[in-house]
């Protein structure tokens, strides 16, 4: 009945469980002034979580425990391990937020939803996969609205809450209607059902479209976009910047598993396929030229993400094993990336309460290491060596070339130029203007530790990715080949 | 295992910066001092570099390899042979003339060089010499193209922070959005060439060496070759896509100037070369019209542009294009003559340029006009300085006994070999250049000291006439004494040759 594979495939999240619950325990007895130290708790215990799986709940094979639930590959090890990073840097993030920081529910419903995030990453079952959708959305809907009277904050949450319950509920239609034609929830029998044709091609696309809806709304492409934007600008910074990285990063994990298993059928695929490449361009196009405009520094990068969501897709369209490696690496480098630009906001309106991008002007001489971890940032985004958004890119349009799509990856090639020029613009602030009174010496900009530590640990991340790339590499083509 | 001395000079420029990045922001003269004592280094050893190069053997040597990405092919392979290893020399020492230039003088009249964070201007000026040292060595083509965008993007901070304040913002993102578009389409084309060379033959290689044995399709190289041969053309200044070059020059300090138009074209130049013609050599054959009528027109109407600018710095600035143009009609003859005179025109012009615009740097710094008629009797206050600059407008003009002409004259002939007529056409170009060159040694150095200027101008320091005398060096020897480089080109030029079939 019990075997340990079962024990190990679901390791990280009983010990994301227990430091959950030490939370819950420990928490009431501090302090009021004391209690922000739940941040270091988490963090900690994640990255100890993390040491753990890695020694000891390594997948070998791949393997379906848990009665067919959950699937035991490097695919979904990958990925969790991502996740918790960047819930660990989040928590450090949260910390010194004057609402969320010293709240120890906040901590908690982090852990909750990072639960969820790490099942969508391997379920094989639609009904595993369901509850895993809905466990790591509903935190984020209670996070998003967490600043109670403030009325952004308000508005994000709750918009957030009802777009992400309509959109759901739709992709719960269309696993309904799969386990009606077809009799399984199973993925990889639902594979093999699609091969013999129990399962008429309309009736396919149909299923596929309403799929489609549901984790169109979790990575954020476009029809379904808008409510990102609004959602960043109103929630907590960390908060959006962990929708940004880690949950967009978990919707491309059901993408992955769910397409590339579920639905790889030739007769089938050609019409997805398709159906994702012309998404993609529209994505990446509407992103970047939505993000031209912005004046607000989280609205400029909610753009921008809905713009990488773009690009990745152009992975997932090609539909190879270089594809899938070619998205696996990219979200390792864009949740880096992301989490030190909204890492770098969050500090940076801490001391100054200022998020548009004119108030960037003088950092770079207020602060110049902050300066030119914004530099990192931003320049990985627009895909320059030698930072991580520069291989990605590499590899992803390698992807999209090798599966044909040439022309996908020239749409590719234009967008990254639209992105360039936002990107350069808003260093421009950082490093040429200067504040008003050209008294940037009397305004230092001061991070406190878990700051410090999040962003030096993310810059460091970042520039190995895009140097050092070839250990992240072969972990995405190891995650990739599980997937054929 | 030999001392990996290309790595060592590639690297240093980057260890460098991160030095100066770590001192404190107030000791400015450390910056300084780190900062030339690694551009030294560097300059010594790419002077190593070009006098062990052994001629007889010709082909790549200093060859490095170290497996990077297997999975994908990558790998970091460094070599030079007898095109790039002038051009490593030149960037040695435009880098250190570039430190020299920079260094400045707090002289309350002058304050020139760079007094504004030089911790942070250091630090980004030497990323990029990092990159243009990493494509001058790389024979991997994911390494050439990640060096190559390292070399660009540090250019808009270095443009946007320390330039011209009045056409800095606009001139930087000009300039960046054009390299950038530019060198994303190579992109592109290069990824498209890996995965067709996969398809050939089964290998999964980024390798150059191994990407010549590719077995490319006529039909693919003719429609490859346009836009990864003119997507690295951008940075060389090819005509029509040559307009960010005179803004950017302009507006850039002038040690990036230096380095800009010294070295950084000539990257352009060289990746085209060795991307496009050499690994697509049967698109290059189909196009060579094109690339002729295009670098035909940027050399006759830059060199006119040039003529008619008020401005002396975009003077410089457009003869830049002008000789880039005859650079790159080089590279259209496809044949012997017009190769050997590309590659040594790319050494010369870096040297010449480099010069060109340390001096008018000079000259702005302490006149703070750079409209040629408010300009007069400058060979009075810095002599050096005009020496210099005839030397270079001597070298511009093609002057036999000066590199300029060793360089010259060769193009010319091989597009006489090719197509008299665009020789005829193109050759327009010395006399219009010889007019401008003239005419502004005359007017800027010669004639009365105005009214206006006269009495608070200062001399050179000495860290400039230093850098000035570097340069003229290499103009001169290589004038008098061609055998310095001919031959390395040349057995450079051999290897081109033979990909491009014997022609």
């Amino acid at each position: 009945m019990f075997s340990s594979t079962m024990f190990a495939s679901i390791l990280p999240e009983i010990l994301i469980l227990l430091v959950g619950m030490v939370i819950l325990i420990v928490e009431p007895f501090w302090k009021e002034e004391k209690r922000r130290n739940v941040g270091w708790l988490t963090a900690g215990g994640l990255l100890a979580a993390m040491v753990i799986c890695l020694l000891v709940a390594r997948p070998g094979e791949p393997t379906s425990t848990l009665g067919g639930m959950v699937r035991f590959d490097w695919l979904g090890f990958f990925l969790k391990m991502l996740f918790m990073f960047s819930a660990a840097v989040t928590a450090l993030l949260m910390m010194d937020h004057e609402r969320l920081g010293a709240r120890g529910e906040a901590y908690i419903l982090l852990l909750a939803s990072l639960i969820g995030m790490n099942l969508m990453a391997v379920s094989s079952d639609l009904i595993m996969l369901f509850l895993a959708i809905e466990t790591a959305s509903i935190p984020l809907y209670v996070l998003s609205g967490f600043m109670l009277g403030d009325d952004r904050s308000t508005e994000a949450g709750f918009k957030y809450l009802l777009f992400g319950i309509l959109t759901t509920t739709v992709m719960l239609y269309g696993f309904s209607l799969v386990f009606g034609f077809s009799g399984t929830t199973d993925m990889y029998q639902l594979a093999e059902m699609f091969r013999v044709g129990a399962i008429t091609p309309l009736a396919a696309f149909a299923i596929l479209a309403l799929i489609l809806v549901g984790i169109g709304f979790k990575v954020a492409f476009v029809p379904f976009h808008f409510w990102s934007p609004d959602v960043y600008e109103g929630a907590p910074t960390p908060i959006a910047g962990f929708l940004s990285t880690a949950s967009k990063a978990a919707g491309y994990a059901v993408l992955l598993r769910l397409f590339f298993i579920a639905f790889p059928e030739p007769s089938l695929s050609n019409s997805w396929t398709i159906t994702l490449a012309v998404i993609a361009a529209v994505t990446m196009t509407v992103g970047n030229l939505l993000a031209l405009p912005q004046k607000n520094i989280k609205r400029l990068l909610a753009y921008s993400s809905v713009a990488h969501t773009g690009y990745t897709l152009i992975g997932v369209v090609a539909l190879t094993q270089l594809g899938a490696a070619s998205v696996v690496f990219y979200l390792a480098a864009y949740i880096l990336t992301n989490l030190l630009a909204f890492g770098i906001a969050m500090a940076y309106s801490k001391v100054t309460g200022l998020e548009n991008i004119q108030d960037y002007a003088g950092l770079s001489r207020r602060s110049p290491w902050l300066g030119l971890m914004m530099l990192t940032a931003f320049l990985s985004l627009t895909g320059m060596p030698p930072f991580g958004g520069f291989v990605a890119k590499v590899v992803v349009f390698a992807a999209g070339i090798e599966a044909g799509y040439t022309w996908l990856v020239l749409i590719g090639v234009v967008n990254s130029v639209i992105g360039a020029y936002y990107y350069l613009n808003t260093l421009k602030f950082v490093y040429l203007y200067r504040m008003p009174n050209e008294d940037e010496e009397n305004h230092p900009i001061p991070l406190t530790s878990p700051y410090a530590i999040a962003l030096v640990a993310l810059t460091i991340g970042v520039i190995l990715i895009g140097t050092a790339f070839a250990p992240w590499f072969n972990w995405s083509d190891a995650g990739a080949l599980n997937l054929f | 295992m030999n001392f990996p001395v290309l790595s060592v000079i590639t690297f240093t420029p980057l260890v460098a910066a991160l030095i100066i990045l770590l001192l404190p922001a107030n000791r400015k003269n450390a910056a300084r001092a780190v900062a030339l004592a690694a551009a030294a280094f560097a300059l010594i050893l790419s002077v190593w570099v070009y006098f062990t190069y052994d001629q007889a053997a010709a082909g790549y040597q200093f060859i490095e390899k170290y497996d990077w990405l297997p999975v994908l092919g990558i790998s970091l392979h460094f070599g030079v042979d007898g095109i790039s290893t002038p051009l490593v020399l030149l960037t040695g020492v435009v880098m250190f003339t570039g430190v020299l230039i920079s260094w400045g003088d707090d002289h309350p009249h002058v304050m020139a060089g760079i007094q504004d964070r030089p911790r942070e201007f250091f630090a980004f000026l030497f990323v990029l010499a990092t990159g243009v040292f990493g494509v001058f060595v790389s024979l991997d083509l994911f390494m050439l193209i990640f060096f190559y965008d390292i070399a660009v993007f540090p250019m808009y901070l270095l443009i946007v922070i320390w330039g011209w304040n009045v056409t800095r913002e606009y001139a930087a993102m000009k300039l960046t959005l054009y390299l950038l578009i530019g060198s994303i389409v190579s992109l592109a084309g290069i990824l498209v060439m890996f995965i067709v060379q996969f398809q050939n033959t089964g290998i999964l290689s980024f390798d150059m060496l191994v990407m010549e044995n590719a077995g490319f399709s006529s039909s693919f190289q003719i429609l490859w070759f346009l836009p990864v041969f003119l997507g690295f053309a951008v940075l060389g200044g090819i005509w029509p896509f040559h307009n960010w070059s005179p803004d950017g020059h302009v507006a850039a300090p002038t040690a990036v100037s230096m380095f800009h138009a010294g070295v950084l074209m000539k990257l352009g130049a060289f990746a085209a070369l060795r991307v496009g013609i050499m690994l697509l050599p049967e698109g290059a054959k189909y196009w060579q019209w094109l690339i002729m009528a295009c670098a035909a027109i940027a050399v006759v109407y830059g060199a006119y542009i040039a003529f008619v600018q008020m401005d002396f710095k975009y003077m410089v600035g457009f003869s830049s294009v002008s000789h880039m143009g005859l650079v790159m009609l080089g590279f259209s003859t496809l044949n012997r003559e017009g190769l050997l005179g590309s590659g040594l025109q790319m050494f010369s012009h870096g040297a010449m340029t480099a010069l060109f615009f340390a001096v008018v740097g000079m000259i702005y710094d302490r006149a703070h006009t750079r409209q040629i008629p408010e300009l007069g009797g400058m060979s009075k206050v810095m002599p050096f300085a005009a020496v210099g600059f005839i030397i270079g407008g001597l070298v511009s003009m093609g002057m036999p006994l000066f590199s300029g002409f060793i360089a010259e004259f060769p193009i010319f002939l091989g597009v006489w070999r090719e197509q008299w007529l665009v020789a005829v056409v193109s050759s327009i170009s010395i006399v219009i250049t010889a007019g401008y060159i003239l005419r502004n040694v005359r007017q800027v150095f010669f004639g009365e000291l105005p009214e206006k200027l006269a009495g608070h101008l200062t001399d050179i320091t000495v860290m400039d006439k230093l850098a000035i005398a570097m340069l003229c060096i290499f103009m001169v020897l290589i004038g008098l004494y061609p055998n310095f480089m001919v031959p390395m080109v040349q057995t450079g030029v051999d290897y081109i040759l033979r990909l491009l079939g014997g022609s």
